[in-house]
C-alpha cells in the first residue's frame, strides 16, 4: 500500500509500504478514506519529538471502511467508522475511570520503558506518533491496522459524510475537552492562543458550555478571521501587547479561563521565545513555551489554566510562583477521546457544531509530502488538510496480504 | 519459639506468621516431614519459622536450593497495626528500590546476588490471577525469554529459556510454597543450568482496584563461556525483562491480549506481523 512515512526533519515520503494485518484478536483492518495532518504532526516533522525512527508511518486523524476483523472485534466488514487518535484498551484502572489516553495496556511492554523512564510511568499508545508512545504505524495511508477496535472506533451512520466527522479522530474532542478543562462559569471571558484547528474548536466549545466572551490570540489573519467567524474577539499579537490588551478586555481582571492551543513551538520574537528556540536547538530544554507563560501571567488570580498544547519534556522558565501565588488551576493531557465520541457525534448530527469550516484543502495521500511543507510553511493559508487515498490515485494497487516488495 | 538474631533483623508480626531470617546462621527445619533433603543443614542463611501449615513446603525449598542460594523471601506482604493490608512491604522488596543502609542489611541479599522484580496491579481477582500462574505453563505467552515449560509433575516443571547467540538454558523449577491466592514461589533443582529462585505474592490491591501482583526473581548463572554470555545479559536485563514480563502478564489478564505494535513500516528488514522495537 501507499503511505506517508518520516525520514528525518522535514523529510516525509510517499512510498510503498507492506499492507497492515490482523495480529491480535480485537484487532481490525481500515481501507482509509480520509485522514488528516495535525498540528501534532508538525512536532513530529520538526523533530521535536524524540523515539520517531526514519521509516514510521505517520498520521493519528483518519476514518474509514471495516474491510477485516479479528475474531473478538466487535465490528463489521463494510462499517464506516472514525477511529480515536489515543489506542485504549478499556479494560485497565484508567479507561475504567475514563482517563482513556492514560491507559495502561496499549503501549506494548517493549516500548514502555522509555516514557517510563522520562515521564515516571509508561505512556498510554496512540497511532503514527513515535515509539515514546508505542510505535504503532498512523493513518496517513491506504489502510491501517486498529488495535482494540472492540473500544476504540465509532460507527457513524451512513448519511453523514467524512469531512463532518474527520475531526472526531482528534481536533475536535481535544477543543472540546480543551474548554471542559477551563470550568467554564456564567459570564466568563475565555482567552485562546493559537487559532489552528484545536484553537478553533476550543473556541467554539467554550461557546456551547456558556463562555460570556472568548478572546483568541495568534498572528495569521486568515486564522483570526475564522476565530471571529466563531464569534471570538481576536487579538493579533503583532499588533497589540497581549498581557495588556487582556487587561483592558477584561476592566484589570484578566481572563477567567486561558486555554493554551499553541504547544511546544510558540512562534515570537518575545525574548524568551528566542532564547528557548536557542536551548531547544542544544538540547537544554525540550520546549517554546512562550505563549503558555503569558498565558499564565493573563489569568485572572484564581483562575484555570487549560493546557491541550502538547510539551515533550522540561520546560524552562516555568512560571510557578505566579501559578501558586495567584492560586492557578492548571489541567491538561492527551485528550480522553472515548468520553466524548459519541455525545460530540451528537451534536454533529443535530448541526450544533460545525466542522467543516476550518478546512482549506483536499488532497490526495500522494501528495501528502508537499502537504506537510505546506502546512509548516504557509499556516495562514493552510488552515487543515484533509488527504484522500482515493482521490487521484495514480495506479491501482491490490491489497497485498503478504510483505510488498518493494 | 524463635531465637533472638543478633544482630537484630526487621521482624513483622503477621497475624498466623511469623518468620525470621538470620543471615549466616546454620538452619534446621523443625517439625518438617519433607524427608531427608530437609534436614541438610544450610551454610549461608538460616530460616525459622512457626505456626503454620506451609512450613514442610518452605522446608522443602530451602533444601531443595543449591547450596549458596539463600532463601530469600522472607516475609508476608506488609500489614499495618490495625491488621489493614497496606501493600507489598519495602524491607522485601527488590535492590532497586532499596538503598543505604536498608540495602545493605536486605535479608533478600545477602550472598551478593541482585534480587530483581517490581510490584504491579491487575484489575482481576487474586484467585483468578494465582490459577493462571499456577499454571506455569502459560509463561511463554508473556514471559519474553521463556521459550517453553513443560510440566513434569504437579510441582516440578522444566524451563527451557533463551540465552545469548541462539543457545539455550535448561531449568527445573520445584514449587516450594504455595498459598492458593497468595503466593508461589519456587526454586531451581541442582540439575538446572541457571541457579534461580523465584516468587510471585497475590494481595488484595485496594477495594475495587484489583491485586497487587509482586514478582520477585534471582538468578545465578552458570560457569563457563555460556555462563559469561547469560550473566552479561543478566546483569544488565534482568529487571527490564521482570518489568516486560509482568506488563504482559498484566495485559494478557486485563484485555485478553497482548498488546504488539506490529504494522506496516518503510524499513525494508521489518514484516507488518512482527512487534517493532
Ligand atoms: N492534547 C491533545 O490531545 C492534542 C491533540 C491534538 C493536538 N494537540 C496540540 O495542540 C496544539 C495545536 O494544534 P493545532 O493542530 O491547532 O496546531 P497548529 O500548528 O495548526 O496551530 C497552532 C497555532 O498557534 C499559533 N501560535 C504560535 N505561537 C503563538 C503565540 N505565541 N501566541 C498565539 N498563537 C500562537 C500559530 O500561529 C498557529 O496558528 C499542538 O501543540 C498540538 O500538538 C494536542
Ligand atoms: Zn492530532
Ligand atoms: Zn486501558
Amino acid at each position: 500500500m501507499r503511505a506517508l512515512t518520516w525520514h528525518g526533519r522535514h523529510d516525509v515520503r510517499v512510498e510503498t509500504v507492506p499492507d497492515p494485518e490482523i495480529v491480535n484478536p480485537r484487532d481490525c483492518i481500515l481501507k482509509i478514506t480520509s485522514t488528516a495532518i495535525c498540528g501534532s504532526d508538525l512536532h513530529l516533522y520538526d523533530g521535536y519529538i524524540p523515539t520517531l525512527r526514519a521509516g514510521d508511518v505517520l498520521g493519528h486523524e483518519f476514518m474509514g471502511e471495516v474491510v477485516e476483523v479479528g475474531s473478538k472485534s466487535t465490528l463489521k466488514k463494510g462499517q464506516r467508522v472514525v477511529v480515536p487518535f489515543t489506542i485504549s484498551c478499556g479494560d485497565c484502572f484508567f479507561c475504567k475511570k475514563q482517563q482513556f489516553s492514560a491507559c495502561d495496556n496499549s503501549n506494548p511492554a517493549e516500548t514502555s520503558d522509555a516514557s517510563e523512564t522520562l515521564m515516571g510511568h509508561a505512556m498510554g499508545a496512540a497511532f503514527g506518533y513515535a515509539h515514546l508512545t508505542g510505535g504503532y504505524a498512523g493513518g496517513q495511508a491506504e489502510y491501517v491496522r486498529v488495535p482494540f477496535s472492540d473500544v476504540g472506533p465509532i460507527v457513524i451512520p451512513d448519511q453523514l459524510e467524512d469531512e463532518k466527522v474527520l475531526f472526531l479522530s482528534d481536533i475536535l474532542p481535544t477543543g472540546w475537552m480543551a474548554a471542559e478543562n477551563a470550568d467554564i462559569e456564567p459570564g466568563d471571558t475565555v482567552a485562546v492562543w493559537g487559532c489552528g484547528p484545536v484553537g478553533l474548536f476550543a473556541i467554539q466549545s467554550a461557546f456551547i458550555m456558556g463562555a460570556h466572551r472568548v478572546i483568541a490570540i495568534d498572528h495569521y489573519p486568515r486564522r483570526l478571521q475564522l476565530a471571529k467567524q466563531m464569534g471570538a474577539d481576536v487579538l493579533d499579537y503583532r499588533e497589540v501587547e497581549v498581557l495588556e490588551a487582556l487587561k483592558e478586555m477584561t476592566g484589570g481582571i484578566g481572563p477567567d479561563a486561558v486555554i493554551d492551543c499553541v504547544g511546544m513551538e510558540s512562534h515570537g520574537m518575545a525574548i524568551d521565545n528566542i532564547v528557548d528556540t536557542v536551548k531547544a536547538h542544544t538540547f537544554l530544554a525540550t520546549e517554546r513555551p512562550h505563549a503558555l507563560r503569558q498565558a499564565i501571567i493573563a489569568c485572572r488570580k484564581g483562575g484555570r489554566v487549560s493546557i491541550p498544547g502538547v510539551y515533550g519534556g522540561f520546560a524552562d522558565k516555568f512560571p510557578l510562583g505566579q501559578v501558586m501565588e495567584k492560586g492557578l488551576t492548571i489541567k491538561t493531557g492527551q485528550t480522553h477521546m472515548q468520553r466524548y465520541l459519541k455525545p460530540l457525534l451528537e451534536l454533529i448530527r443535530e448541526d450544533k457544531v460545525d466542522t467543516t469550516f476550518l478546512i482549506s484543502h483536499r488532497e490526495p495521500l500522494e501528495k501528502a509530502a508537499e502537504m506537510y511543507r505546506h502546512w509548516h510553511d504557509e499556516q495562514d493559508t493552510y488552515t487543515k488538510i484533509v488527504l484522500k487515498p482515493e482521490m487521484a490515485k495514480p495506479r491501482t494497487e491490490a491489497r497485498q496480504p503478504e510483505l510488498a516488495t518493494a | 519459639m524463635a531465637r533472638t538474631p543478633e544482630p537484630p533483623v526487621e521482624t513483622v508480626a503477621v497475624e498466623y506468621e511469623e518468620i525470621l531470617i538470620i543471615p549466616g546462621e546454620a538452619t534446621e527445619i523443625e517439625g518438617s516431614d519433607t524427608g531427608s533433603r530437609a534436614k541438610r543443614r544450610r551454610p549461608s542463611s538460616g530460616v525459622e519459622r512457626g505456626g503454620s501449615s506451609n512450613r514442610a513446603l518452605i522446608g522443602l525449598g530451602l533444601a531443595a536450593a543449591t547450596a549458596g542460594a539463600a532463601f530469600f523471601f522472607a516475609r508476608k506482604a506488609g500489614e499495618n497495626q490495625n491488621g489493614h493490608y497496606t501493600g507489598p512491604r519495602i524491607s522485601d522488596a527488590p535492590d532497586h528500590v532499596l538503598r543505604g543502609k536498608a540495602k545493605e542489611q536486605s535479608a533478600n541479599n545477602q550472598d551478593g546476588r541482585a534480587l530483581v522484580g517490581r510490584t504491579v496491579t491487575i484489575g482481576k481477582p487474586r484467585q483468578e490471577l494465582y490459577a493462571v500462574w499456577r499454571e506455569f505453563t502459560r509463561f511463554p505467552e508473556f514471559m519474553d525469554n521463556v521459550r517453553q515449560i513443560e510440566k513434569l509433575d504437579d510441582t516440578r516443571s522444566r524451563w527451557t529459556i533463551e540465552a545469548p547467540m541462539g543457545a539455550t538454558v535448561q531449568v527445573v523449577t520445584r514449587i516450594v510454597e504455595d498459598v492458593p491466592g497468595e503466593t508461589i514461589a519456587w526454586v531451581s533443582e541442582p540439575e538446572s543450568q541457571i541457579e534461580t529462585d523465584g516468587r510471585v505474592e497475590f494481595a488484595d490491591a485496594p477495594p475495587g482496584r484489583g491485586t497487587y501482583v509482586r514478582l520477585l526473581l534471582r538468578y545465578k548463572p552458570p560457569a563457563g563461556a555460556l555462563g559469561r554470555a547469560v550473566a552479561k545479559v543478566m546483569q544488565r536485563e534482568p529487571n527490564v525483562q521482570a518489568r516486560r514480563d509482568l506488563r504482559r502478564f498484566k495485559q494478557l489478564m486485563e484485555t485478553g491480549e497482548i498488546p504488539v505494535n506490529a504494522s506496516p513500516s518503510g524499513r525494508k528488514s521489518e514484516s507488518p506481523t512482527e512487534a517493532r522495537i
